[in-house]
């Protein structure tokens, strides 16, 4: 097919799924499975048009593939070079981030109860917590890599210092979150600091910890991304992009986020049901 | 009043910089043993605990080298010399500044049209959602690269990556903040037979500044993030991301940590600006409380 009959398939199918979706968006039922279904359905054709007309402009204009590669040649590149993906992901995600985000968000926790203790160190810590979590900590990236080394320690502990604070100050706030009520109800039985902390306040806080760890999964792995910018041995996501940026194989790179961009979400989707299974009694889980 | 808030924060700040000092002394003081061993002498504590603070290349500089490099760099330097922080402090805050102005307004844009149409809610929305899961700043490099090689080069594609991280908390916060109106005051406008625009401008706008300057304060730190990371793929030419790559090439740890300084002080202006204007803007408007 000659390049403009692409670009006219693709503004069709693009027109096409429009009108589709502006019937769909109409549909109101009771029956909840066939809402479930319209609402899925929707985004996803949106979607796929996205795709048809990215595939129809780059294809059919013959935009430079340095400039935007078309999706096609981009999972093409998915499916030639899994061993590569499956290195970097291995280096980047299941060592780095997994490690630090651990570490990061198990210490923000232990910390906040520590400080809980204390009113006074509670008002002093949360002020300076917020105020860190807006600052740009990814600039610690080139200081760990010299304390820590080229490997994946040094991503880790990025990823520590950004995830930490987030943890301290949502479990913080968490903490304060149970009512006096239920309070005093614990004090009416004559329950102890722990008994309460474990069977009232840490399941009060728990939509808070959980925001804290879905803003996390995302910060984690920008960072060790980002990291890796800074100095790495050869195999990364953050180290791949930056040399295939380097020698035009935008391709890959747009391979590699891809990459990045499944284990982002699958890691908020997992973190997202756990949430709802651990705090079933929310309002905003029950319906 | 003042000193319950005060005093607990100045603690604080006074215990980290004490660990600082602590810090600095015991990751500096290998190399001053090494040096003395080499030199064949004993060196008394007294000694490394003067010598630790004045290295210079220490792991971790002390915190009043760090400060007595950021008056040399800022006060002693000309603004335009290469070597002020002013000069790359200035080119970061310029991309951060016009990236976080494109994004609010793409931001706002597109939950105006999110609010007012409901095919665009149901197939943009989820979409803005599952963004926000993806580390986007990873195609930084990419985008900095790709726009050099078609010839758009300084300030342009640093402020793009900017745009592109702000708009996001300000596009979902804006759609939240533009739905904040109640149902009663829909009604309201309703019963006074107003069209769409008079509810848009009337009702929805003036509700949705809360959470307009909530989502603000998000954005524009994460702008400055953005251009700070911009900068490190073009080489280490200029502003305070290039300081850092610059630095840790050549092990310039003092250098890192003013410009890393620096960009924290900037970011917590910033905040600070945008969170007393909404503040006041709110006061002015009659809202007592800030949105979540």
């Amino acid at each position: 097919m000659s390049g403009i009959g692409i670009l006219v398939a693709s503004l069709v199918f693009w027109v096409a799924a429009w009108f589709v979706n502006s019937r769909l968006a109409l549909i109101h039922t009771r029956n909840r499975s066939v809402m479930t279904a319209v609402n899925l359905a929707i985004p996803l054709l949106f979607g796929l048009a996205l795709l048809a007309l990215w595939e129809g402009v780059t294809r059919g204009l013959n935009v430079p593939t340095v400039l935007l590669p078309p999706p096609s040649m981009i999972w093409e590149r998915i499916v030639n070079s899994t061993a590569i993906l499956w290195a970097d992901f291995r280096q980047t995600y299941l060592k780095a981030v997994i490690a630090g985000y651990l570490l990061g968000c198990g210490s923000g926790f232990v910390v906040a109860i520590l400080v809980d203790r204390s009113p006074f160190f509670k008002a002093g810590v949360m002020p300076v917590g917020n105020l860190v979590s807006a600052l740009p900590i990814i600039g610690i990236a080139p200081i760990m890599v010299m304390w820590f080394g080229f490997d994946w320690p040094s991503k880790a502990a990025v990823v520590v210092v950004m995830t930490f604070f987030p943890m301290l100050v949502n479990t913080v706030a968490g903490l304060g979150a149970a009512g006096h009520m239920e309070r005093d109800l614990m004090r009416t039985y004559a329950s102890n600091y722990w008994q309460s902390l474990f069977k009232l306040r840490l399941p009060a806080a728990m939509p808070f910890i959980f925001n804290a760890l879905k803003i996390n999964s995302t910060l984690a792995l920008i960072g060790a991304i980002v990291a890796e910018f800074f100095g790495t041995p050869i195999v990364g996501m953050g180290f791949r992009i930056s040399a295939e940026v380097g020698r035009l194989n935008v391709d890959m790179v747009w391979a590699e986020i891809f990459v990045a961009a499944l284990a982002g979400s699958l890691t908020y989707g997992l973190i997202a049901l756990i949430e709802r299974s651990v705090t079933f009694w929310h309002p905003s889980n029950r319906n | 009043m003042i000193r319950a808030r005060i005093l607990p924060v100045l603690t604080i700040v006074a215990a980290i910089i004490a660990i600082w000092y602590a810090a600095a002394v015991l990751l500096n003081a290998p190399f001053e043993r090494d040096q003395a061993r080499r030199a064949g002498s004993d060196i008394a504590f007294s000694q490394i605990l003067t010598n630790t603070m004045a290295q210079e290349r220490p792991v971790l500089p002390a915190p009043h080298q760090v400060a007595a490099e950021i008056w040399d760099t800022t006060v002693n330097k000309k603004i335009t010399s290469k070597r002020s922080l002013v000069y790359h402090g200035w080119i970061t805050l310029s991309a951060t500044l016009l990236g976080f102005v494109m994004g609010t307004v793409l931001g706002i844009l597109l939950a105006v049209g999110i609010v007012h149409s409901r095919v665009l809610d149901k197939s943009l929305m989820p979409w803005i959602i599952t963004s926000q899961t993806i580390p986007i700043l990873a195609i930084a490099p990419m985008i900095i690269v790709v726009l050099n090689s078609v010839g758009v080069t300084g300030l342009v594609p640093k402020a793009l990556i900017s745009t592109y991280l702000s708009f996001f908390p300000v596009a979902v916060g804006m759609v939240k903040g533009l739905r904040s109106p109640e149902a009663m005051h829909l009604d309201l406008m309703k019963t006074y037979n107003s069209s769409r625009s008079d509810v848009f401008w009337k009702l929805r706008w003036p509700s949705s500044v809360p959470f307009l300057f909530a989502s603000m304060k998000v954005a524009i730190a994460i702008s400055l993030v953005g251009a700070i990371v911009g900068e490190l793929p073009t080489g280490a030419v200029a502003g305070l991301g290039a300081r850092l790559l610059a630095g840790s090439y050549y092990g310039q740890t003092v250098q890192i940590w003013s410009a890393l300084i620096a960009a924290a002080a900037m970011a917590a202006v910033l905040v600070t600006i945008v969170g007393m204007t909404g503040a006041w803007l709110n006061r002015r408007m009659g809202i007592r409380e800030a949105a979540q």
